[in-house]
């Protein structure tokens, strides 16, 4: 690879970065569509050289979102900002941000080499062989150049369309569903490659997508939308451990959420009163501080004990398993809890202990600092995947 | 072992069959496709040609004798190289202003038009719904010495004192722009209609102005419709007499007139000679010009 790397290194780390020097930022841009709000008042900070992945179910706005930071569509409100210049109102063409298009988009009556030269050459710039060679090596496409786009594969125009893109060097790249119509293989494969590429140019990589793996797999910070709002933002690993909305919660990854009320404090513990159990969270994992709650605790968190083994961490007390599934690296339990509701808890088959049968009794546990307490306001489905 | 042997039995009697069965159904759809030409193309396309070669001294009356006279030709290119030339002119002209007036309606009407393209398309084919020759008899009357068109121009001083509209190449060229810019803009509505818009925004995403994105990508991809709509405008317009023979000066004739007043003298042969031409003629400069637009593939 032939690329100037040479800023990649202080990108890669956007920790390191001095404040807002090439930062996106999205100040309360809202879209009306009539008078539906298909963005409302988003506030949005991705950092210089990050790669941000843009989470949400179809219809919450992504794509709305990535067009007013490409100029493709007016925001009715707010601002957008490129190191902290007002590119708001800028023409398309004149801004640092190219996108890779959800259709991909190539031009179906120019040659690769063509379509991946465009940006140059309306750019002015002459001397394109070059940097196409180049752009067209890093995708591993070089004996396509002369070929036109309905000629190759889908994987093959996807790279064709990122090289088109990152060629212009753009201080941002915005890719929307760049993966979405490809198969699981060729998905997970250009995942990596998109990974990749993003560590050698180290440019800003704002990446749309619906699939929660996808997005924790690749980006560093994720921000997950719902309904054009950002519900909560931060690494893959802390939105899953931490999850501050019931959404959250159930769109990344699934969660048990139990009725619960506050009970009260000890220490740096919150103890909360699930259906007669009484529990123990770490403060900084309760979003609330009284009244009614949502208990969450991700099913490959719960452990199922046999009744009366002794232990110190949290009860829920004793249930009974209903529906066993065994699925190789782990198997599923479903059981009914004393008070009717199913929880659902996964254990890795570690050979460890007998897997256990349908009807055995069991005493639900599991470990304070892994759970999370979430506001009752919401609703408990919010972001469970129907199918 | 009579398992395998049943089912090879079979795979290859379907592998015969099927082909064939296929092909034959092929060449029946073609059939009545292939009559119809046959009948009404090769036929009388067969006895023009022939005629075109017959002897010109004969007469309708007294019968042709085949002589294979080539010199109808040669006659036709010496007397009538004139009309010829100002046919495919005026057609020519007629086809770069339907063009210049075309493309830009055509484009209002997929991107701008929004809820009144259907209208407008209507509008474009509305003239349809009248006789070719009716209208052209309504722009006579139009362009007529003393109409408004006339007296305005003369105000505005576009045309002298004591000029005319009507019987000029002016009129012919104004008659034929309008008659045949449904052809132009039709095909050019289909293949602006059919461009996907998420490729302009594309190249406006990739730096184009829009002026730029319109050269590099609009213009480009909806050549087919400018070479399909260029083709049914120019070639009916070079053979066309209407016009000509209505709007015009009578001694500034298009060929399309000569040709008329030939087979109504009665002169088969000679007429057959300049209708042959003038097909030979169209097929060669289409072909050159398909081959010089270069949208063979778009096609
Ligand atoms: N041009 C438009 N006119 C009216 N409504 C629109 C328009 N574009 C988008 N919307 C609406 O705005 C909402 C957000 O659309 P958007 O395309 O941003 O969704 P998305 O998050 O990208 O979804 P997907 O994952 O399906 O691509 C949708 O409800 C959509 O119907
Ligand atoms: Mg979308």
């Amino acid at each position: 690879m032939t690329l100037d790397t040479t800023d990649a290194d202080g990108a890669a780390d956007p920790g390191t970065d001095v404040a807002g020097a090439g930062d996106l930022e999205l100040r309360s841009l809202t879209k009306r569509f009539g008078d539906y709000a298909a963005v409302n008042s988003l506030d949005l900070t991705v950092p210089a050289g990050a790669f941000f992945a843009l989470l949400g179910p179809s219809g919450c706005g992504k794509t709305t979102t990535l067009r007013m930071v490409a100029g493709l569509e007016v925001p009715s409100d707010g601002e957008v900002l490129l190191g902290g210049v007002d590119i708001t109102w800028a023409k398309p063409y004149k801004r640092p941000v190219n996108t890779v298009f959800q259709s991909y988009a190539l031009f179906p009556h120019l040659t690769i080499h063509e379509n991946v030269a465009f940006g140059l050459r309306r750019q002015g710039r002459s001397d394109v062989n070059g940097p196409v060679g180049d752009m067209l090596s890093l995708v591993e496409l070089e004996d396509f150049a002369g070929r036109k786009p309905a000629q190759l594969s889908g994987g093959q125009q996807q790279r064709v369309a990122l090289a088109r893109a990152l060629i212009n060097e753009p201080k941002v790249l915005l890719l929307d569903e760049p993966l979405g119509a490809l198969d699981l293989k060729l998905r997970r494969q250009m995942q990596l490659e998109l990974k990749r590429i993003q560590l050698g140019v180290g440019v800003t990589f704002v990446h749309v997508t619906h699939d929660q793996e996808e997005a924790m797999t690749m980006a560093d910070t994720i921000a997950v939308m719902n309904a054009g709002v950002i519900e909560q933002m931060g690494s893959p690993n802390e939105l899953y451990e931490n999850p501050r909305t019931t959404f959250v919660a159930n769109f990344l990854g699934q969660s048990n959420l139990v009725d619960a009320d506050i009970s009260g404090r000890d220490g740096d513990d919150v103890v909360v009163d699930a259906q007669g159990a009484k529990v123990r969270i770490p403060a900084d994992r309760v979003q609330v501080n009284d009244g009614k709650v949502w208990l969450g605790v991700r099913p490959e968190k719960v452990f199922l004990a046999s009744t009366g083994e002794p232990h110190t961490g949290n009860s829920l007390g004793t249930a009974r398993i209903v529906d066993v599934s065994f699925v190789g690296v782990s198997t599923q339990y479903l059981v009914r809890m004393g008070w009717g509701q199913e929880l659902m808890a996964f254990e890795q088959n570690t050979g460890a202990r007998p897997i256990m049968r349908s009807a055995d009794e069991v005493e639900v546990r599991f470990n304070g600092a892994h759970a999370f307490v979430l506001d009752h306001a919401q609703d408990a489905r919010a972001g469970v995947d129907e199918d | 072992m009579s398992g395998p042997a049943a089912s090879t039995a079979t795979s290859t009697e379907t592998s015969t069959t099927t082909p064939r069965k296929r092909r034959s159904i092929g060449w029946l759809l073609l059939l009545p496709g292939a009559l119809w030409l046959a009948a009404f193309f090769v036929t009388p396309l067969v006895q023009l040609v022939a005629t075109s070669l017959y002897d010109p001294n004969g007469s309708v009356e007294a019968g042709y004798a085949m002589t294979w006279s080539w010199g109808n030709y040669t006659e036709a290119l010496d007397f009538y190289s004139e009309p010829f030339i100002r046919g495919f002119v005026y057609a020519g002209i007629a086809t770069v202003l339907c063009l210049l007036i075309g493309y830009p309606l055509a484009y209002a009407i997929v991107f701008k038009a929004g809820r009144w393209k259907n209208l407008m398309l209507v509008l474009v084919i509305a003239p349809f719904f009248t006789s070719f020759l009716v209208r052209t008899l309504a722009w006579k009357l139009i362009l007529a010495d003393n109409g408004f068109v006339v007296s305005t121009f003369k105000t505005l001083g576009l045309v002298d004192d004591d000029g005319r509209l009507l019987a000029t190449g002016f009129a012919v060229v104004a008659g034929l722009t309008y008659n045949f810019l449904p052809f132009m803009v039709l095909p050019l509505y289909a293949s602006l209609e059919r461009l996907d818009h998420r490729l302009i925004e594309a190249a406006g995403d990739l730096y184009a102005s829009p002026a730029q994105g319109f050269r590099k990508v609009t213009l480009p991809l909806s050549m087919p419709g400018v070479v399909a709509g260029t083709l049914l405008t120019f070639i009916p317009s070079a053979g066309d007499f209407i016009n000509s023979q209505l709007l015009g000066d009578t001694n500034q004739t298009m060929i399309g007139n000569s040709i008329q007043t030939l087979f109504e003298a009665g002169s088969y042969p000679a007429a057959s000679a300049l209708s042959v031409t003038l097909m030979a003629l169209i097929i060669v400069m289409v072909a050159i010009y398909i081959r010089r637009a270069g949208t063979e593939e778009l096609l």
